[in-house]
């Protein structure tokens, strides 16, 4: 804030407080002081409509002044007049630092604990469990669910299909940096209608959806030549780019004709968001434990 | 008769009609939003009726078409009588109507289709916004020139309500819509990041302190001691929380914005000034209902008092809670959660429409020729409709809100987080049931009250009223 708006905030905020003083101050001396003597105050308007001039409540009057002897102190102790802090030296800023040194204090040793055990281990302690499922309820049911079942397009953590890999490193980079896999769109590439209908039956077809006829394994070497660098040739898929397998049954997209050939035509953007600087690295080690447990358990 | 020998009463009738038809129209989108936070698939996965569109089209519906042609209504109607002259420019008047109709038909339009300056109480787009502008300036000369006419030196004290409430507005709203055009349908706020947001909650918070508050406190000073029979109660009382309402509300923006990057004075600024309007809303409401003081047996009687001295009651209340949520500690319970929303429809459900019906009632009638409503026992129904609805409305609401405060805080003993998010979600969703069907109680009274004015004026046609002469 530069001088001149310091000193503009600062002076309007006393003349106000002043003025408000002031109202009170000249109300107390406005017509009689006590109730038996309120009178009309002499207008009429509208044929009947007239005004007393009863004095103000008393209590209305020091709730009044109360108030603002109370505002005063306040400024006093908090920043609030122009650039003058408050004799407390309070920020929101501070309060917030101070808050969460004192969670640091608290909860650090229970995550020093957790840090020294190892990445199995640590997905068997029940401890660990129980925290790892608490930070899983706060960062990451939104979109995996409370039951980290997912929903189309987000990821059921429970099954045993991993899309970046299960292991520590994999699961842990995929929470800390986050993910995000493009599948572009090949409508174009496919030669319009024809060439998309035949790729959806032969994408299905490698799951055993359906029967892949003579049409649909035209498509085949087109798949060769536009799938292949993620899916791999026979579509098992590659967890180091996170190319999905399409030949076992679980469907990020949905698995109907219309959802298939809706990736294939419009692409998709799946986007895991990075949490590393969220939670740090000690959380994020137990938060990877416990979403291994998840599928080890099934 | 000489035309300016009688008042214009055609105008007030229009907005009056008006305020009683979008009144159905916003509180029913109001109900499909309610119902469509249980039952999500309620949006038929039309992209025109989802929440996220159909949420600012009750906002708007509510606040500024059925507010807004209550406080249009009342506006016009009181400024004559209290000036004893007829309403100023017969064209313009009927221009601020058609206008004022047209804007809120373009913001059912528009606002479903997604287009929307993502504003809160200010998403209608640019075009709009200089349609709002252009009415509003002809609402300001048709209301001042009417006062500059008046033939009773003292302005009544409505007026400086009704006065405050429509200079503000103005600049207000201009300010904060400030925007560079790209398309017909797209603009971009000339401010940025933090600043937009001041600008923003400096808005927002003073529509409620003089479109919802000033405007409706305005229409309480003409309507409550008409009704009561009554002088008001403390003239120099109405100065003293005249004048510092109207100066502190402009500081209490800052107190949506706690813990945000706005820099910590505003912040602060925002808190105290918030706390110090405490006693300078309640001045309004010791004036609304000591006017009452000398006719309570009335209430026995009359539900349209009722309805004014319950209204003043949810005002009392809301403007009590009000501060206290704008201090820091119970702001950061409250912020984001139900208790918002608790806290907006005490307000308005309690204060704001409340007031309103009680006023029309008290309207109608006399602008068609008639001493009362066609049933004064519908009236009563309507009353407790409204009453048992804005409880039923509110109370889950809060409970909702300080559930979700402290299932949001809630820490385990290792320092992470109890509940997820959609466990919150879960919490509230039998509160959210019962505040639909306090929403539905409350709507069900404005279609009786639909039913009573048809009733009233369907036989009836109006006849001019003659300008009285100052006492």
């Amino acid at each position: 804030m530069t001088a001149f708006w310091a000193w503009f905030v600062a002076a309007g905020t006393v003349i106000f407080v002043i003025y408000c003083i002031w109202l009170i101050t000249w109300s107390a001396k406005q017509g009689p002081t006590n109730k038996e003597d309120a009178d009309l105050v002499g207008h009429k308007w509208d044929g009947d409509l007239e005004e007393l001039n009863n004095p103000a409540p008393k209590w209305w009057l020091y709730l009044y002044f109360g108030t603002i002897v109370w505002a005063l102190g306040y400024l006093v102790f908090y920043p609030g007049i122009g650039i003058f802090e408050g004799t407390l030296g309070w920020s929101k800023y501070g309060q917030y630092e101070e808050e969460m040194q004192a969670a640091a204090d608290r909860y650090e040793p229970i995550y020093a604990r957790f840090a020294e055990m190892d990445f199995d281990v640590l997905a068997q302690d029940p401890d660990a469990q129980q925290l790892g499922k608490s930070l899983f309820a706060s960062y990451c049911t939104t979109c995996h669910g409370s039951d980290a079942r997912g929903a189309a397009g987000y990821p059921n953590l429970t099954d045993n299909d991993w899309i970046w890999g299960d292991t520590e490193a994999a699961i842990t980079t995929t929470i800390r940096q986050g993910r995000n896999s493009i599948m572009p769109s090949l409508a174009a590439a496919l030669g319009g209608d024809a060439g998309v209908d035949n790729m959806v039956n032969y994408v299905r077809s490698l799951s055993g959806l359906v029967e892949a006829d003579n049409a649909a394994m035209t498509a085949q070497p087109m798949f060769v030549a536009l799938c292949s660098a993620c899916h791999m040739p026979d579509g098992t898929g590659n967890q180091v780019l996170g190319g999905l397998n399409l030949t076992d049954d679980t469907w990020l997209y949905g698995s109907s004709e219309d959802a298939v050939r809706s990736t294939i035509v419009n692409g998709r953007n799946g986007v895991m968001p990075a949490h590393g600087d969220l939670l740090g690295d000690k959380k994020t080690k137990i938060l990877a434990a416990y979403i291994s447990s998840l599928s080890a358990a099934q | 008769m000489d035309k300016t020998a009688s008042y214009n009463d055609k105008v007030v009738r229009q907005f009056a009609i008006m305020t009683v038809v979008w009144g159905i129209v916003g509180m029913l989108v109001g109900l499909i939003v309610a119902a469509q936070l249980i039952w999500p698939q309620l949006n038929f996965d039309v992209p025109y009726l989802t929440y996220s569109r159909l949420r600012p089209l009750h906002t708007n519906a509510v606040i500024f078409a059925f507010g807004g042609s209550a406080l249009f209504a009342t506006c016009y109607y009181v400024v004559q009588r209290t000036c004893h002259v007829r309403l100023m420019f017969d064209k313009l008047a009927a221009f601020t109507f058609w206008g004022w109709q047209a804007i809120i038909v373009l913001a059912a339009i528009t606002l479903p289709l997604g287009i929307t300056q993502s504003k809160e109480y200010a998403e209608l787009e640019w075009p709009i916004d200089l349609l709002i502008a252009v009415v509003w300036v002809a609402f300001a000369i048709v209301f001042f020139t009417t006062i500059g006419k008046r033939r009773i030196k003292h302005i009544y004290v409505a007026n400086w309500f009704y006065g405050a409430f429509i200079i503000t507005i103005a600049v207000l709203h201009i300010f904060n819509n400030l925007a560079i055009p790209v398309t017909l349908t797209k603009s971009y706020s000339i401010y940025t990041g933090v600043v937009d947001g001041m600008m923003q909650w400096w808005y927002g918070h003073n529509a409620v302190g003089f479109f919802l508050t000033a405007g409706f406190l305005g229409m309480m000073y003409y309507f409550v001691p008409k009704q009561a029979g009554r002088p008001v109660y403390s003239y120099r009382l109405s100065v003293v929380h005249f004048w510092s309402l109207i100066a502190v509300y402009m500081w209490a923006g800052p107190h949506h914005l706690h813990y945000t990057s706005l820099p910590d004075w505003a912040q602060t600024l925002g808190m105290v000034f918030s706390i110090i309007l405490l006693a300078p809303s309640w001045g309004g409401m010791i004036n609304g209902i000591m006017t009452l003081s000398g006719a309570w047996h009335k209430l026995r009687s009359d539900p349209i008092l009722k309805f004014m001295i319950v209204a003043l009651s949810f005002y009392g209340m809301s403007t009590f809670e009000g501060p206290m949520m704008s201090i820091k500690t119970v702001n950061a319970l409250s912020h984001y959660t139900n208790w918002n929303i608790a806290h907006v429809h005490s307000g308005a459900l309690g204060w704001v429409a409340m007031m309103t019906i009680g006023s029309l009632y008290s309207l109608i009638p006399r602008l068609y020729n008639r001493d009362s409503m066609h049933s004064i026992k519908l009236i009563d129904v309507h009353f407790w409709t409204s009453t048992i609805g804005v409880v039923l409305y509110a109370v889950p609401m809060w409970i909702a809100g300080v559930t979700e405060g402290l299932m949001w805080r809630a820490v385990n003993d290792d320092g992470t987080l109890t509940y997820s998010f959609v466990e919150s979600i879960k919490a509230v969703e039998p509160y959210h049931a019962i505040r639909l069907l306090g929403g539905l109680v409350f709507f069900s009274g404005m279609i009786i009250m639909a039913y009573n004015v048809w009733k009233t004026i369907s036989d009836r046609k109006p006849v001019p009223v003659a300008v009285i002469d100052p006492a």
